[in-house]
């Protein structure tokens, strides 16, 4: 990720430590310290300011992020709507880790799922490389000028952010031709004409504002796939808007976010030696999230198990699980469906695991009933 | 490009809104009204005036103008009366009513 | 820097009418004579906490300000224009931008003394070349008059109203010029509308002009909340600082200096006097109230002395 950054060499990193993220300003830091890039660097003094100050940045004409995780993005909280609504393209690099309390440092995806009506685009990753790839994506898609959001850039904490991987990087030179320059409409340090940004609106705009602002998130899935598509032809690496695991014929499937994925990926490729029609679903767009699509990429499963590392406590599941129920509901689905909740807290999720979750499938069809429809994964009861 | 806020009444349909509530130009607030907010003013009596300008820092609606070294006439479509600048006048150059 | 009142006078105006504050509000009156500190030519972006002056100055799609302006939210204002000045020095850095600009947030004493003192405290030890502005009215004004850390004591707001059991507001103001003068920026200030706003027109000037952080505390009365008869607003001002309730003082590069110091010390009742949220003290029994007031007034005035003495 930090490689990503530098090579980006973006204008304004304003930062706060907090594990597991921490390593992303110490590295860019460095950076800034030997001339690798010509960023300014503001070490504030919480993560409030950090996105304050990089709001600031990105309405005063420069390319700005920062990078957070947890309760730093839970203090950040009115600032990520504030962005949004102001259609500042700027990043968030942000490592995912469970929100206190009790205080925990390591992967669920409680803090960005909580964000996820805070108008940003999300967009999440399996492991390094695709970490790598989407950060180097990030900016062509927030600054489409039909787009004009601001993203976030998800990865697991410690199960991604700090595993040793090798993983295949764009030459320096490569990336900043691919991102290119920020070239905004309107900015504070626009010398040509003044503008002022963040206005009181009174109830006659404050609808017709939030209107506004959705057609820039109407826009997003298009612009993906576009940007994706230009990526491919440079590294050879070819993203979605979700990727499909051997989902084509399966009659079981799991929907999933992260690096979780992989180990069910396991799973499905040992069940898949034994004969067994399971396939897997990994959700790279979460914000918008691209429910039709989804829809009739399991339109054939029979039965489908929804896999939240975030707690909704609605008593009936958590956020990747409405959205896809909803999605298969208004598609007129008779699968029938689950949803787990998962690896909270850093919880570890064993080959095995996805294995039950996809014998449990199997036992609904069977029985024609999904039963309980709330459950847990890995829990001690 | 200046932002053009005549397309931006009350009435104006989502799409016409500025991308992000932000205008681009500056004190597009003259466009708006405050002088109907009192109907009591101040008044500038022109002979009494030394133009020594102590009344034009303290005006909170910027409503006296100054150019070339002198004041101008009050705005009235902007002032709202408050009579600080009667108190600020060392020569009586103005009035209004209730403020001694 | 040579001070000439009428030629200060002369410059553009900075802040356009049409905004929506109070008539007599003393936080635009603070507000058009610190952007005359500015030199003809240069460029500035505004910051804007959220408060009375945001919500009326930047009313959609009317903008009062001549300049580039931001308002994020309440809280962080000292951080959004670190932000900002941050994203001038990279793109002066890189070459994309060649005129001057100058960087001065607005915040009242809510979101100065209060909520917004972490992201203030940040912004002025990394010592961004920057100027905060507080005005200070001495209470959270926009949502109602309530009491802050800015308030003086005994002060009748609508969160220590003035009761059976309650003289109003228990505490002391905070001291904020010398919370941020002890962050050790190049340059701090007090001052408010009197001697025809010289104090406060040079002074805005040199906070403008220091390089590095900056920090003003201009008392900004407010008729509604301190419910005095709006146009005595520059005898309230003027009685502030011959009381010594409020004094006019700088602290440049860690040193501190006193800029006036009156012939004659009024009384502090001369100050509360006018003042309807300090009625009560006037009664028949609360004259020790009277008293204890003046006790950390001479207190606060003498260890200001002391300071500067030295």
């Amino acid at each position: 990720m930090a490689i990503a950054l530098r090579q980006i060499n973006p204008d304004v990193f304003p930062a706060f430590p907090i594990t597991p993220s921490t390593e992303i300003p110490q590295y860019f830091a460095s950076f800034v310290a030997n001339g690798q890039v010509d960023t300014e660097f503001i070490p504030v003094e919480s993560e409030h300011s950090s996105m304050s100050a990089a709001i600031g940045a990105s309405a005063a004409g420069a390319r700005s992020l920062t990078a957070t995780s947890s309760c730093g993005m839970a203090y950040m909280w009115e600032e990520l709507y504030i962005a949004a609504s102001n259609r500042l393209p700027l990043a968030l690099a942000l490592v995912n880790r469970a929100l206190s309390g009790p205080i925990n440092i390591n992967c669920d995806h409680s803090d960005s799922m909580g964000a996820r009506d805070s108008g940003w685009i999300q967009i999440y990753a399996e492991n390094n490389q695709e970490a790598y790839d989407n950060m180097v994506q990030a900016y062509r898609i927030s600054e489409h000028r039909d787009v004009r959001l601001p993203i976030m850039i998800c990865q697991d904490g410690f199960i991604t952010s700090h595993a040793v991987e090798n993983i295949e990087l764009l030459e320096d030179e490569e990336v900043k031709n691919f991102v290119g320059e920020y070239e905004p409409e309107n900015y504070l340090l626009n010398p040509e004409c003044p503008m002022a940004v963040g206005p009181y609106s009174i109830t006659d705009y404050y609808m017709e504002a939030k209107r506004n602002q959705a057609e820039g998130m109407r826009n997003v899935s298009r612009v993906v796939l576009e940007v994706a598509k230009e990526y491919a032809a440079l590294s050879g690496r070819e993203y979605g808007l979700f990727e499909e695991y051997c989902l084509d014929d399966a009659e079981t499937a799991m929907v999933i976010i992260g690096s979780a994925a992989g180990t069910a990926k396991d799973a499905v490729d040992k069940l898949r030696a034994a004969g067994e029609k399971v396939g897997l679903l990994k959700i790279r767009l979460y914000r918008p999230f691209p429910a039709d699509e989804i829809a009739a990429a399991l339109s054939h499963v029979k039965a489908i198990a929804v896999m939240d590392r975030a707690e909704g406590y609605t008593n009936h599941g958590g956020p990747l699980g409405a959205d896809v129920m909803a999605a298969l509901f208004r598609a007129k689905s008779d699968a029938l469906a689950v949803n787990y909740i998962y690896g909270l807290g850093g919880r570890d999720v064993r080959v095995e695991d996805a294995e039950g979750v996809f014998a449990t499938l199997k036992q609904m069809i069977k029985d024609g009933d999904a039963g309980e429809t709330y459950r847990y994964l890995g829990i001690r009861e | 490009m200046a932002t053009d806020i005549s397309k931006l009444g009350v009435k104006a349909k989502w799409r016409d809104l500025t991308e992000g509530m932000v205008v681009a130009g500056a004190g597009t607030s003259r466009e708006f009204n405050t002088g109907e907010w009192s109907a009591n003013k101040p008044v500038f009596i022109e002979d009494k005036c030394k133009q020594c300008l102590l009344c034009a820092p303290v005006c909170p609606d910027s409503s006296i103008p100054v150019k070339d070294m002198k004041r101008g006439a009050f705005d009235y479509e902007h002032c709202k009366g408050c009579g600080i600048c009667v108190k600020a006048c060392p020569f009586g150059a103005i009035t209004m009513e209730g403020v001694k | 820097m040579s001070y000439n009142f009428k030629e200060t006078m002369n410059k553009p105006e900075r802040l356009a009418p049409g905004h929506r504050m109070c008539a007599g509000c003393g936080g635009t009156i603070a507000v058009r004579n610190v952007l005359r500190g500015l030199h003809e030519g240069d460029k500035a972006v505004i910051g804007n906490a959220t408060g009375c002056l945001e919500v009326s100055t930047f009313t959609y799609p009317y903008t009062a300000w001549e300049d580039s302006y931001i308002h994020n939210a309440f809280e962080n204002a000292g951080a959004t224009l670190s932000g900002v000045e941050g994203a001038y020095r990279a793109l002066k850095k890189k070459g994309k931008l060649d005129e001057t600009y100058k960087f001065i947030t607005f915040g009242g004493d809510g979101g100065t003394y209060d909520i917004g003192l972490q992201s203030l405290s940040g912004a002025m030890e990394r010592n961004h070349d920057m100027v905060y502005v507080c005005y200070d009215n001495g209470a959270y004004m926009n949502t109602g008059i309530q009491r802050s850390s800015a308030t003086p004591m005994y002060a009748d707001t609508t969160t220590t109203p003035v009761g059976t059991q309650s003289n109003g507001k228990p505490q002391n103001r905070k001291d904020l010029a010398a919370v941020i003068a002890a962050h050790d920026v190049p340059y701090v200030a007090q001052t408010t509308f009197v001697q025809n706003f010289k104090d406060l027109h040079i002074k805005a000037e040199k906070a403008i002009y220091t390089p590095g952080a900056a920090f003003l505390n201009i008392m900004a009365p407010c008729p509604r909340g301190w419910r005095y008869n709006t146009p005595d607003i520059m005898e309230i001002c003027k009685l502030g600082v011959e009381t010594c309730y409020w004094p006019l003082f700088e602290v440049v590069e860690g040193k501190w200096i006193l800029n006036y110091e009156p012939k004659k010390k009024l009384p502090v009742e001369d100050f509360l006097r006018p003042q309807g949220r300090f009625k009560h003290l006037f009664k028949k029994g609360n004259e020790d109230l009277l008293e204890a007031f003046q006790k950390e007034v001479d207190r606060r005035w003498e260890e200001l002395q002391f300071r500067c003495s030295r």
